[in-house]
Parts: structure tokens; sequence; C-alpha cells
């Protein structure tokens, strides 16, 4: 077991959007989260990185163990694709970016800045940085928007090496992606009640 | 760490870094200074220390809102955040290329601006000490305005009141340190406080920037 959640309530601006929470995460699983638009998961998924407390609950064992990819890629326009991923394998400690270039078919354009990639393109070079990681869990906030079926395919296959490889992922998408036996959660059965609102103090802050 | 200090001095050398901006301000407010003061070269003498700090002091300011907006705004803030390096040295990284790409120049054309302005000869030595010392607190300083005004759109004019209050000190003791040097008085109170408030700054400010960016990036 990397990674288990108990009890966890999640807010956003104050107010708390999803309760009671309760999942494990193990070596070789995906989990993927579902529900509509404004259900939570974005915060459930800020929340697991750390960017933000929970309310209430446990989260135990995410702590240097996640990598978090956001809707955007957090990519230097200026910098080169090459450049772009060094600097995050060194940031994590890692030295080696040639299996992430790989995985993500980006070997042709290695030199081309960050700036002038198509969407998709960026999605990728935004995607092979989890590889640049090293760590075992991956959080990701709708991975495959602006990417073809090709790059999905490319996006599946990264995920499934990576949990052959003993990782885990928690993925928020609404795409089916094709992975081997993934555990389902659909976040809309835990909605919190508003109204059961938390402490001024937290809200403020 | 350091990877983040080469990333932030690559990108400020680049197409729109904005290098040499803050410079190039300073240069215009040093120039404008005699045409609204007039050719009077016996006063503009006698102020030339305080409009080159005033100058350096405003072209410092000037690329704050850059800091930690663009890192926030292409959601590499975020990640920086969850990688395994504590904030409050990621912003410590921050300052330092900060001063690097802004006060630095700063510090070593003020002579040469110092001319345009009839500085009297010995004053330049005790311009570029006084900057020196006085220019990596404005730095470390504006982190913590561009962290307090991470996220908000247009925070630039913002960013800029809540952190002019907080250069009074430097600005007060660093030219006050120019002054007495370049009029042969004692200086030592004036270099001891001038040196005293960026120690403090530099040892305590990340501790504060980091706090609030936390908050600001929930």
């Amino acid at each position: 077991m990397l990674m288990s959640v108990s009890n966890l309530t999640v807010a956003r601006g104050g107010l708390p959007v999803l309760s009671g929470l309760n999942f494990v995460v193990k070596e070789g699983q995906a989990l993927v989260l579902r529900g509509p638009n404004g259900s939570g998961k974005t915060t459930l998924l800020r929340t697991l990185a750390g960017l933000q407390p929970p309310i209430d609950g446990l989260i135990k064992g995410a702590e240097d163990m996640l990598a978090y990819a956001a809707h955007s890629d957090g990519l230097k326009s200026m910098l080169s694709v090459e450049e772009n991923l060094t600097f995050w394998a060194q940031v994590f400690g890692q030295s080696d970016i040639e299996p992430a270039i790989d995985a993500f078919a980006l070997p042709d354009l290695r030199t081309r800045m960050a700036g002038t990639l198509s969407a998709g393109q960026k999605r990728r070079l935004g995607l092979a940085r989890l590889l640049v990681t090293g760590r075992p869990i991956w959080a990701l906030d709708e991975p495959t928007v602006s990417l073809d079926a090709a790059s999905v395919a490319l996006f599946a296959r990264a995920v499934q090496t990576h949990l052959g490889n003993g990782g885990a992922a928690i993925i928020a998408t609404h795409i089916d992606l094709g992975l081997t036996d993934p555990e389902i959660l659909d976040v809309s059965g835990f909605q919190a009640d508003p109204e059961t609102s938390s402490s001024s103090d937290a809200a403020f802050l | 760490m350091r990877a983040l200090l080469i990333r932030d001095l690559k990108l400020a050398f680049r197409a729109g870094g904005g290098f040499g901006l803050g410079l190039a301000f300073f240069l215009i407010v040093v120039t404008l200074v005699p045409f609204s003061v007039g050719p009077q070269s016996e006063l503009l003498s006698r102020i030339a220390v305080g409009v080159l700090w005033l100058g350096a002091l405003l072209a410092c300011l000037l690329s704050l809102d850059r800091l930690l907006a663009l890192d926030w705004e292409d959601g590499s803030l975020d990640l920086i955040a969850t990688a395994p390096l504590p904030l409050e040295g990621v912003l410590s990284i921050k300052a330092l290329a900060h001063w690097l790409t802004t006060g630095l120049p700063l510090v070593i054309a003020a002579p040469a601006f110092g001319v345009l302005l009839n500085m009297p000869s010995g004053g330049a030595k005790w311009v570029v000490v006084s900057l020196l010392l006085g220019t990596p607190a404005l730095s470390v300083i504006g982190v913590f305005g561009a962290a307090l005004t991470v996220g908000i759109k247009r925070g630039g004019l913002l960013l800029s009141l809540l952190v002019l209050p907080l250069y009074v000190p430097t600005l007060i003791f660093g030219a006050e340190l120019a002054r007495r040097g370049l009029d042969g008085q004692s200086t030592q109170t004036s270099l001891l406080m001038l040196a005293g408030i960026t120690l403090g700054v530099t040892a305590l400010m990340p501790f504060a920037s980091a706090m609030v960016l936390r908050m600001n990036l929930r």
C-alpha cells in the first residue's frame, strides 16, 4: 500500500466540497476519479499533492511520494524542450531525461522552444515531466486534454509501464484510457453539504 | 536549488526576460532629474546621491511583479511547491536571481550614472558600497511583496503600495551612508544599520514569504 486516505474532507475557497472520502492506493493500481464538472476532483488532487490542507481526515504516505500534474503544464516558453525537462529532473534529484523524451515521442522537438510547440505537444512535454520526477504516485488532473488519439495511446502506455514498475496513479479523467483493471471512484457520491461549513477562521485563511 | 537559480538566470537573459529593463529605467530617471531641477551643477551634485538611491530603488521595484507572477501564470509555481525543495529556499533563490539580474547591474552602473548628476569625485565609492549593502534587502523584501500579491490580476500597483513603505529603512540608511561617506563624516552607524537590515531580512523574510505564498496557492 502506497497511500491511504481516511475520512477526508476537502474544501475550495473555504467551503467543503467533498467529505467522507476513504480509499487506498496500492502498487500497480490506477485510481480513476469520475464526477461532473465542479464536483471537486481538482480540489481533491490539490489536497493530496499538499497544496492545500484538508479540513478533516487523514492522508497517509503522500509526502514526497506524489508527482502532481495540473491543468497547466508549468513549461517555460523561452526554454527548449530539453531544458524544461532537465530543470524538473534536477529539481527532483534525477538526471536521465532520455526515457521521458522517448516515451512521449519528443526526440524531434528536443531543441525547440516550448513556446513554439502546439497545445498537444506542450501537453506531452508536461506529462513527460512525470517520468523525470521518479516519484511512485502520479496525481493527474485531466491529463488527456488537447491530446490526439495517438498521444493518448502513448500516455496510456506510459501509465501502464509506470504501474507495471510498482507505481500508482490517481487520474481525474472522463475518457477510457484502456488501463487494465482500474479502480473507479465516483466523487459525486461524496458531495459535502455546504451548510455544514467549517469555522470562519479556516474560510478566512 | 542550483537548477532553479540557473533556470531563472537563463530566463532573465532570454528574449522577454526583462534583463536590462531596470538598468534602462534607472538611466532614464537619472537623465530626467537634471531636466527637472535645471542646469545648476552645484544643486545637482548635492542631490546626486539621493537621486541615485531613489532611482535604484524604483528600478528594483519595476521588475518585482514578474518575479512570481510569471511562474504562477504558467503553473510552474504549483509544481515547484510540490517539488522536494523547501519553499523558503525557493524564494531565497528567487531573491538571489532577482538581485543578480537587477540589483547587481544597478550597483555597477551607479558610478557612471553619477557623472550625469555631477556627483563629486569620491562619491562613487560610497554609492557603490551603500548600494551593494542595501540592494539585496530590496530584492528579499520584494519577493515578500510578490508572494503577497501572486494570483491577483494586475497586482503590480498593489505590490508597489505594499513594498515601498517596507523599503523606507533601507533607503534612509543607504542614502545616509553614501552622503556621510561623501562628506567625510563618520559612517559607522549607518553602515551597521544598513548591513543589519539586509542581514535581518535575508534571514527572516523568506519564512514570511513562504507562509503567505502557501496561503495564496491554496
